[in-house]
């Protein structure tokens, strides 16, 4: 129960200080934030911007690693535990696609350029769409576990190609593309042009959201046992 | 030897039938007229030429090539297959009759195609030669194991470009970039990257592929 509260505390105050703290040009108190050229006020979404596209990453990455864990083990459980991974990143997944096309318009000008970044998340997309109906077609339980842990291990090892190549050969207008004039040759995507206190708030939220995920998570697979228990039970009466 | 064989059984069964042949060449010849249809006497920009090459690639591919697996649980002969032969000879068998029929495919797509868009120049024919090979290979692997997926599947035709594109977007992505760099003559030294990529591409594929096939085939 204490890191229930101890989670509402943190994204209370993630939630506030991201919104309310002031963005001047030069910091002298620590809740003020840098100006960061060419974003300004704009900047502000990188608190909740990155934290959703991370954890459609860190969704994807569970369910392959769960995915990995029934094709040696066999047991269904898994499978439960990877489904449900990868429904919340499918939702964290659509929420930064909507937030970053959002903010884009008006930081861009356009809701959609096929930025890098914004090609490879779609691409996540595109793989969680793939996935879904891959498992909605299949019948037999212990085939739909099999063959779907199959592909998101396949879809899984094309990640690296958009997250860490893409960007770095092809133009964009992400911090950290080929023809960033601040960090030439392509660099992180957090690169360190914020100050000590945003950072600290960023990371904050990060590891926030993570918990709030983690959190969903569970809850979600225990739903998805107890169904399947439920549908045991009836079916024996 | 064995892949060999299995790769001879499927050659002759196609000849018999032609249906992937046939079906693959009426396809190409729809989807080159439709593509000159919609441009009608406009002139098209030469860039654009480039990535239109990889779309009539693209959907040829996912028209013809899961006939591998999916013939094989049509006719109910997959449980034979099963009995005579590993599931290593098995995926060897198919992807060799794959990689034959892309390359085939594609030579016929890529001759048919520079003789109907005069914008189609290519300047630095090594390169376009190299990325030619280099992402057939690659569409052959994954079109392969994928087919192995769907066969298993129901809905198998509309699920089948469904599931490849998310797999083939990098391939296809460098394949535009490379090819658009040969036709403005560009230099190795500028696609090294490119080319590199295409070759890890080919390389995790096919390690994934023969990875993951026993649990597609044994069930």
């Amino acid at each position: 129960m204490a890191w229930k509260i101890f989670l509402f505390i943190l994204l209370t105050f993630v939630l506030i200080a991201g919104i309310s703290f002031p963005i001047v040009e030069n910091p002298k108190v620590w809740y003020q934030f840098p100006l960061i050229p060419g974003l300004k006020e704009n900047a502000k979404i990188i608190f909740f911007h990155v934290p959703s596209a991370w954890l459609a990453v860190i969704g994807f990455l569970m369910s392959t690693i769960y995915s990995i864990k029934y094709l040696r083990k066999k047991n269904l459980d898994d499978d439960a535990k990877s489904y449900s991974a990868a429904q919340l990143g499918l939702i964290f997944c659509i929420l930064a696609t909507i937030t970053g096309a959002v903010w884009a318009k008006f930081a861009w000008g356009s809701f959609w350029s096929w930025d890098p970044r914004q090609t490879s998340i779609f691409a996540l997309l595109l793989i969680y769409g793939a996935w879904f109906a891959l498992r909605s077609s299949i019948e037999s339980e212990d085939k739909r576990a099999t063959l779907s842990a199959v592909y998101s291990i396949i879809a899984f090892v094309t990640v690296p190609f958009f997250v860490f190549i893409m960007p770095r050969i092809m133009d964009g207008l992400h911090p950290g593309s080929a023809d960033d004039k601040v960090t030439p040759g392509g660099g992180p995507i957090v690169d360190f042009r914020m100050n000590d206190s945003m950072l600290v708030i960023f990371f904050l939220s990060l590891i926030g959201f993570t918990i709030l995920y983690y959190w969903m998570w569970k809850i979600g697979y225990k739903s998805l046992l107890y169904k399947e228990k439920l549908n045991k039970k009836l079916i024996r009466g | 030897m064995k892949p060999y064989a299995l790769f001879k059984k499927d050659y002759h069964s196609e000849l018999r039938t032609r249906y992937a042949i046939n079906s693959l060449t009426m396809f190409i010849i729809v989807a080159l007229s439709v593509i000159l249809f919609s441009i009608g006497n406009e002139k098209v920009p030469q860039n654009l030429t480039g990535g239109l090459l990889w779309v009539v690639i693209f959907f040829s591919a996912m028209s013809g090539l899961s006939r591998a697996f999916v013939s094989e649980e049509e006719r109910g002969t997959s449980l034979i297959l099963h009995l005579i032969a590993a599931p290593t000879t098995i995926f060897n068998g198919k992807l060799l009759f794959n990689l034959i029929l892309v390359f085939l495919m594609n030579i016929v797509i890529t001759i048919l195609y520079s003789a109907l868009f005069e914008e189609f120049i290519i300047r630095n024919f090594l390169l376009f030669f190299l990325t030619f090979i280099l992402s057939n290979i690659g569409l052959a692997i994954a079109s392969t194991i994928i087919a192995a997926i769907i066969s298993k599947a129901g809905a198998k035709g509309t699920l089948y470009p469904v599931l490849s594109f998310p797999i083939l977007l990098p391939l296809i992505l460098i394949s535009v970039m490379l090819t658009s760099y040969s036709m403005i003559g560009a230099s190795f030294a500028d696609a090294k990257m490119g080319l590199a990529v295409l070759v890890s591409y080919d390389v995790i594929m096919l390690t994934v592929s023969y990875m993951l096939f026993d649990f597609i085939w044994k069930d």
